[in-house]
């Protein structure tokens, strides 16, 4: 067990360790017990233009029942707050979760944000969901083991064949009612998660939480479905090429530095009107058109030998005589998928070009590094257009 | 060759000296394998190496994280376990035995004397 974002929490369970978990659930499915982050819901005529203001999405092009991946940034120069995934649920209600790492900062953010707000776009009404549960069912075994589980807690009428990778619905439960406070409150299912695996988000009311964690378990049944914990999860998003904020963002590191150019979405780059715009919209604008690319990014390497972690440095194999840093790493782990040594870090351009050889100093020795595109495993998951997930 | 018994230092490494007391072999102990997870990297320690005891001598990566190997005496490194650069999971099948990691010149055996017994170590496993 380790501190956690203010909680006590496991890096692995007692049957698996988190090599084994890690493959476990490339192979199979495991859960994640989540809950320690923190689910937000913002509703009211302003909410849009709040989160316009304060995000580079587009909110106008996310439908109902659609999530996306997107970040809270910094109104002093375009930095990233904090990484968050806004699902629409209504015309005017957003639900978002952010970090649990980050949130006394993020309090503390939105409360400024709401405030300050140009008013005349209407009210927002923000609530925090204390005590809701959140975990994640990942692998590929994952839709499997839930369509059985809602089954067998009396919902008939939910194809998770139907509900596609980004898409969120609300499903009742009838799990012994006579258990729970709120059997009319529905638990919210979206297709997605932090692993690269197909696989759900499950956000469960307070009174519902344990009993339908418990029923998901005993239907997933062991030969299928084992917890998971801190440590696979780290090596699972490493291996998606997916971030850790506080480590691979900060408040000082734009969109495009972070190599999360895409979430800066295309209907917002000629308008700007969110924070830091000017910064941002700058290192997207090629320099003929008065653009200036950033000095450093974010990139995916595989380290040779020894496996580079957290503040290795990157050095210039050009000069082998001499230590000349060009870059830091932020993450990096074996990876048990690759049998490969992996990591991300923020280099020097034009270094961060995919096929640059570089060289990451560990304890001392320099090793062979290469520059290369993520994710570093192919992310599995489940699409209308190219689901092969098992009937 | 006739070792003397094993000791074991607080943070997990055993060293066995041999019959004259002047060589010493250096590993991981079988806790400290087991709550490594699977070994995929070991950095061996140099030849000729001079260190003082509780010196970072190497260092033993698995998924988890990355744990240095602290010397248990100081003296100089004169042979390092060549087999765990192409089996590192050695470390994990056998951490007191094929999985060792150095050998090491004793310069002051007294040293040795401070570390503690199977017994005690095991006691200090247990609490």
């Amino acid at each position: 067990m380790v501190p956690f974002g203010g909680y006590s929490m496991p890096v692995q369970y007692a049957d698996l360790g988190v090599g084994e978990s890690h493959k476990w659930t490339r192979e199979k499915a495991s859960l994640f017990d989540v809950g320690h982050m923190v689910q937000h819901r913002l509703s009211g005529p302003g909410a849009a233009p709040l989160l316009e203001t304060i995000t580079p999405s587009s909110t106008a092009s996310l439908p109902i029942d659609h999530s996306t991946l997107s970040c809270l940034l910094n109104p002093a120069n375009g930095g990233i707050v904090d990484d968050t995934v806004i699902t629409r649920l209504g015309p005017e209600l957003f639900y978002l979760v952010t970090n649990a790492a980050c949130k006394a900062n993020d309090i503390a953010y939105l409360e400024e944000q709401i405030e300050s707000r140009d008013t005349s776009h209407g009210t927002v009404e923000w609530e925090i969901l204390n005590d809701w549960g959140l975990i994640a069912l990942q692998g590929p075994l994952s839709a499997d083991v839930l369509q059985q589980a809602l089954v067998t807690a009396g919902v008939e009428d939910v194809d998770l064949k139907a509900l596609y990778f980004g898409q969120c619905k609300h499903v009742k439960l009838s799990l012994s009612p006579q258990q729970s406070s709120d059997p009319d409150t529905p638990v919210l299912i979206s297709r997605g998660g932090y692993t690269g695996e197909d696989g759900f988000e499950i956000s469960i009311p307070p009174a519902l939480t344990v009993l339908f964690t418990t029923h998901l378990l005993e239907s997933g049944g062991r030969e299928r479905l084992r917890l998971a914990g801190l440590g696979a999860r780290d090596s699972l998003r490493l291996e998606a090429g997916m971030c850790l904020y506080g480590h691979d963002l900060d408040d000082n590191t734009t969109p495009v530095e972070a190599g999360l150019s895409w979430i800066v979405h295309k209907d917002r780059r000629a308008s700007g009107g969110f924070h830091g715009d000017e910064t941002i919209l700058r290192q997207l604008r090629p320099a003929k058109d008065g653009g200036s690319a950033p000095k450093h990014r974010r990139v995916g390497l595989i380290v040779e030998g020894a496996p580079a972690r957290e503040g290795a440095e990157i050095i210039d194999p050009a000069s082998p005589n001499s230590v000349e840093v060009v870059g830091r790493v932020t993450s990096g782990c074996p990876s048990p998928t690759l049998g490969k040594n992996i990591a991300m870090g923020y280099i020097r351009a034009p270094l961060h070009k995919a096929g640059s050889q570089i060289e990451v100093l560990v304890r001392g020795k320099r090793r062979k590094a290469e520059v290369v595109k993520m994710p570093f495993v192919k992310s599995q998951y489940w699409k209308e257009t190219t689901g092969t997930a098992p009937s | 060759m006739l070792m003397q018994e094993k000791r074991y230092t607080e943070d997990h490494e055993w060293i066995e000296l041999s019959q004259d007391g002047k060589t010493g072999t250096i590993g991981v102990s079988v806790y400290a394998a087991k709550s490594l997870g699977d070994v995929v990297f070991v950095e061996l320690p140099a030849l000729d190496l001079e260190v003082t005891a509780g010196d970072s001598m190497g260092a033993v990566e698995s998924v988890k994280s990355a744990s240095d190997i602290l010397t248990p005496v100081s003296g100089k490194i004169i042979e390092a376990n060549n087999v765990l650069q192409e089996k590192p999971g050695t470390i994990n099948k056998s951490p007191e035995g094929d999985g060792w990691i150095a050998r090491i010149e004793v310069k002051d055996g007294g040293e040795v004397d401070k570390l503690m017994s199977m017994d005690a170590y095991a006691k200090f496993t247990a609490e």
